[in-house]
């Protein structure tokens, strides 16, 4: 079972102009249809990896390929999740859905029939003519992954979306996205430092070392999730394990 | 430019909490206005009216519509000077906020406009532009551009770094980043700058119609003083510190109608 790439990254290296070195001969293969996550202490440089993934960074060193194309900036294919959402504070959570089709040119009634799609899948049907400073943290999450439904990109970044979500609302978010994500067959690459989240969703799991980034182990957390409740998978020896193997190798780099 | 307890007044308040802040403001004008009554009638100075002659004073001044004629010729020169203000601040404020080289070229003279006391340079404009409706619109145009451009300036250079990642993430262009979250992000800063310069504009009409040459409510001032007419010349002092401070509260609630705190960007 060795699905295709979706995304490579070639010996990837980013020094920021003030001379700091985040990431270090990156060389990972992101498997397409699948959840990947980027997993690292802070500091690690995974959301800078993301960005550059995303072209929104460029890498001073190596390249990264998107469907055989090197990358040189942001693309149709690819959707961005942010960590503090970024949606617009004047907009309608109708409008913010439908923004990236906004920008792209589609008509008006196009956008926002795909919009309200959008909005009824992330569960937050009745609240298109909200703002976001009506909604919760999570509320205003899942109007940031509509967003990037909508665009019908194959490939999701999400960069530490659930981070300013609290514990409960997390946990129902994550179950909600393995539901959403399902039948898509989206290539999801999901940046994290949480080593739960990381297991709880993802086929595989690139760890990162800090300071310069680079990878330390590319781990298949092989557990069944067809048919099985989160609590089911939270108690699977599997997801055990590879929680456990993570945090042993995390350890080292906590001190 | 009270800021009374209407200042707490939002849009959503209910009608018995607007009824008791209308009775509070009315509360504080009647005390204000008693003090000014004895304070005239004790007197403080044989020049200081009391209250009620001012009023009097005003309703002669109104009804020999000398305070209209007065009016007509001092807004002119101020909604002239706001108007050229608004387009030269707003236009350089944006253009300094999109271009590194515009604003190279003249943040430092905004800069320096904002912390001078540009009353000063007053004298100076009649030496060159003369004693007409120019130099006074000049006079409005010096002292509101300043605030006004950069106000403008920092609504723009503050976008939220997110939504613009956001937005070129999202495959849009320059233009869409600046005509759908730079500007919108901007304008309620942009307005408020607007509000100050016309609060500064006042201070510039009045300065210049009684420092260039009194025309205006300035010419009703200076001659009341000089016949010691003084309740007339209170009168006309009062009446254009109301027009504006009724004016610059009206801009505040439409600032706050249309660019609420909530869904504004900056």
């Amino acid at each position: 079972m060795t699905p295709e790439a979706a995304v490579e990254v070639r010996g990837v290296g980013k020094t920021w102009e003030t001379g700091v070195e985040a990431l270090r001969d990156v060389t990972v293969a992101l498997p397409r249809g699948r959840l990947t996550t980027l997993l690292g202490p802070s500091g690690c440089g995974k959301t800078t990896l993301l960005k550059i993934i995303g072209g929104l960074v460029r890498p001073t060193a190596g390249e990264v390929r998107v469907a055989g194309r090197t990358v040189e900036g942001p693309g149709p294919e690819r959707a961005f999740v942010f960590q503090d959402f970024a949606l617009l504070p004047w907009a309608t959570v109708l409008r913010n859905v439908a923004f990236g089709l906004e920008l792209r040119g589609v008509p008006r009634e196009a956008r926002e029939a795909i919009a309200r799609g959008r909005i009824a899948e992330v569960g937050l049907a009745g609240f298109e003519a909200s703002y976001p400073h009506q909604l919760s943290g999570g509320m205003r999450q899942r109007v940031g992954l509509a967003r990037a439904l909508a665009v019908e990109a194959d490939i999701i970044l999400m960069d530490e979306p659930f981070s300013s979500v609290d514990e409960q609302t997390r946990r129902q978010f994550q179950e909600d996205l393995l539901v959403l994500l399902r039948d898509r067959g989206k290539t999801v690459i999901f940046v994290t430092h949480s080593i739960e989240e990381a297991v709880y969703l993802s086929d595989r799991v690139v760890l990162l070392s800090p300071r310069p980034g680079s990878v330390a182990r590319v781990l298949h957390p092989a557990i069944e999730r067809e048919r099985r409740s989160a609590d089911e998978i939270r108690r699977d020896k599997n997801y055990l394990d590879a929680v456990d193997e993570i945090w042993q190798i995390l350890k080292q780099y906590v001190r | 430019m009270s800021d009374g307890p209407a200042a707490a007044g939002r849009a959503t308040a209910g009608g018995g909490r607007r009824a008791s802040q209308a009775l509070w403001l009315g509360a504080s004008f009647a005390l204000a206005f008693g003090v000014w009554e004895a304070a005239g009638r004790w007197p403080v100075s044989p020049a200081f009216p009391p209250f009620s002659a001012t009023v009097l004073a005003l309703g002669r001044l109104a009804a020999d519509g000398s305070l209209a004629r007065a009016y007509a010729s001092t807004l002119q020169p101020l909604v002239i000077g706001i108007a050229v203000s608004a387009v030269a601040g707003i236009g350089f404020g944006i253009g300094m906020g999109l271009s590194r080289a515009v604003e190279w070229v003249s943040l430092p003279v905004f800069v320096i406009a904002q912390a001078a006391p540009m009353a000063a340079i007053i004298p100076l404009i009649t030496y060159v532009y003369g004693i007409g409706l120019t130099a006074k619109v000049l006079a409005v145009v010096v002292l509101a551009v300043p605030v006004i451009t950069m106000n403008s300036y920092k609504g723009i250079r503050h976008t939220n770094p997110s939504l613009l990642e956001m937005c070129r993430a999202f495959l849009g262009t320059r233009r869409q980043q600046v005509l759908k979250v730079v500007l919108p992000h901007a304008g309620g800063l942009v307005f408020a700058g607007l509000r100050l310069g016309v609060a500064m504009g006042f201070i510039g009409v009045v300065i210049a119609e009684l420092l260039i040459t009194p025309t205006g409510i300035g010419d009703l001032i200076t001659y009341h003083s000089s016949v010691a007419d003084y309740p007339e010349m209170f009168a006309a002092i009062a009446s254009i510190i109301a027009l504006g401070a009724v004016t610059v509260r009206g801009l505040e609630r439409l600032e706050r109608r249309l660019f609420p705190p909530e869904i504004r960007g900056a």
